[in-house]
């Protein structure tokens, strides 16, 4: 088989299978419209403000509920000594000077 | 046309050839661009699809909630305050929130107590009160279809009992039947039934949950019946949230509202680029990048220089040559890209990104099993591809014209070979 043909079949073979991955993403998207459908009920009834994405310290497990002095106590960009304080920042707005 | 591919298809086998006889610096420069590229793609896949849920999810959370700021520190909420509140024009109802964390020493995890919000106490045939969190509608999710919030059904929020979240089961190994032993605030010791757990698949937003009743919760923190943690508002016409806002800071300065839409875009920049780590990782695959088309810009290999030579010196043009360049770019570039993308997918969607778990963990025990909803947009891939795939296949074209362009005699000398 020439090397070309070789070439084209992976990259055909690697185009299937990304199309089938696309599929996979269009029917899950479908599926897990009911587990989302569950934690907006959640969030609706519960009156949740945010995600348990972050346990370790109080100002990333209610990242939209952390008073503004607590988290990133040095100043808005410092680095965290918790982890996932590196993964997320202050809400926009939140570090901006009122004239 | 067809004479035109036949000679596409020749000079892509030679291509194939020329680049198999570098076997090992080829193939490692690929696994590397196809790591870079799948690092890339998993952080872009994550982060979207935690975003795109995170913000549809908490469309649903309370539209203004309260808090009340003494010395710049969230502190607790006086109930007297919600006269206040409810005299606000625009106002049209006002609830409370109790919650609070729990520290557990003997798992190390930190929880969330929540008290269900408007419980409706049940009277029961033998005379026993119990409350149960299913009750009240959430008037904005009547559209969705009713689900029982628990995995157990009928399981109530009584005296002396706690609903869990899975993580929290998870982490105790503990089920519905079984106590929790907490210490109160004065030191005593409480044992809480565990009545039933909170549905596996919200566990992105209820992992660390523990539904406790009001009696309960005060006794275990000390609080006294005239406080509570924070407000919630809700107002008559959603346009006027602002105002609201507004009027609330006004009446009550000692207070911080927090509306909805601060709550999406907390969330909404989420993992943003400029986030700690995110841009320890982007600036690693930006440097791989870097040194790639760097060693591919500063010129070629005196033996792809001797090769160019030679191809001219038997009549390739020089339109060849880089015709040939542009496929060795574009093979590399195009597989990696596709292998990277592919393998990014399934590191997301199907292993729930375990690979990022140990950073996203960080010190916490407790962390949310869930698989990420598989949201993906074409405008990403497009401007993964147009930032990997375009800059390589151009940086292998750009030296090779050069060389393409001189005498094939001078071309083979200045090898020194």
């Amino acid at each position: 088989m020439r090397k070309s043909t070789q070439l084209f079949l992976i990259v055909a073979a690697q185009l299937v299978i990304a199309a089938l991955l696309w599929v996979h993403g269009s029917l899950s998207a479908a599926d897990s419209e009911r587990r989302l459908a569950e934690e907006r009920e959640l969030v609706g009834r519960l009156m949740l403000t945010d995600l348990a994405l972050f346990t370790e310290a109080r100002y990333t497990r209610h990242l939209s509920q952390a008073d503004l002095h607590t988290p990133f106590q040095d100043f808005p960009m410092a680095l965290e000594h918790f982890p996932s304080g590196s993964f997320v920042q202050p809400a926009p707005g939140h570090f901006q000077r009122v004239p | 046309m067809r004479e035109w591919i036949e000679k596409q298809r020749y000079i892509i086998d030679f291509t194939l050839s020329s680049l198999l006889r570098r076997k090992v610096k080829n193939l490692g420069l690929w696994v590397l661009y196809m790591l870079v590229v799948f690092l890339l793609a998993s952080v872009m896949f994550y982060t979207h699809a935690i975003k795109k849920e995170a913000v549809d999810v908490l469309r649903h959370s309370p539209e203004i909630i309260v808090q009340r700021i003494i010395a710049g520190r969230h502190d607790l909420f006086p109930v007297r305050y919600l006269d206040i509140l409810k005299r606000i024009r625009g106002v049209e109802a006002v609830g409370t929130r109790l919650w609070g964390y729990y520290y557990d020493r003997s798992s190390g995890a930190n929880y969330t107590l929540l008290v269900p919000p408007e419980q409706e106490v049940v009277k029961e045939d033998a005379g026993r009160e119990s409350r149960t969190v299913t009750v009240e509608q959430d008037p904005k999710a009547l559209h969705e279809e009713h689900r029982p919030l628990f995995a157990t059904d009928g399981a109530t929020v009584e005296p002396g009992s706690v609903i869990i979240g899975n993580g929290i089961a998870r982490v105790r190994q503990a089920g519905p039947g079984e106590f929790m032993i907490f210490r109160a605030h004065d030191g005593k010791v409480m044992s809480l039934k565990i009545a039933g757990l909170l549905s596996s698949s919200s566990e992105l937003v209820s992992s660390d949950l523990m539904l406790i009743t009001e009696d309960d919760f005060r006794k275990v923190f000390g609080i006294p019946d005239d406080l509570v943690t924070d407000a919630v508002v809700s107002v008559t016409n959603p346009e006027e949230v602002t105002t609201v806002s507004m009027k609330i800071s006004k009446q009550l300065p000692d207070s911080r509202p927090i509306v909805r839409d601060e709550i999406r875009r907390t969330y909404d920049s989420i993992f943003n680029w400029r986030g700690g780590m995110m841009i320890v990782i982007l600036s690693s695959a930006v440097f791989a990048f870097v040194i790639f088309a760097w060693d591919k810009a500063s010129g070629l290999s005196a033996g792809e220089k001797r090769e160019i030579g030679i191809l001219k010196a038997i009549g390739w043009e020089t339109s060849d040559i880089i015709l040939m360049k542009f496929w060795e770019g574009a093979v590399i570039s195009l597989t990696a890209f596709f292998a990277g993308v592919i393998l990014a997918y399934i590191h997301v969607f199907f292993t729930s990104a375990m690979l990022f778990e140990p950073a996203l963990k960080g010190w916490s025990t407790l962390f949310p099993a869930f698989k990420p909803v598989p949201f993906i947009s074409a405008e990403q891939l497009i401007v993964l591809f147009f930032l990997t795939v375009v800059p390589y296949t151009m940086a292998t074209v750009v030296p090779s014209w050069r060389a393409a362009t001189i005498d094939p005699d001078t071309a083979m000398r200045q090898t020194g070979e």
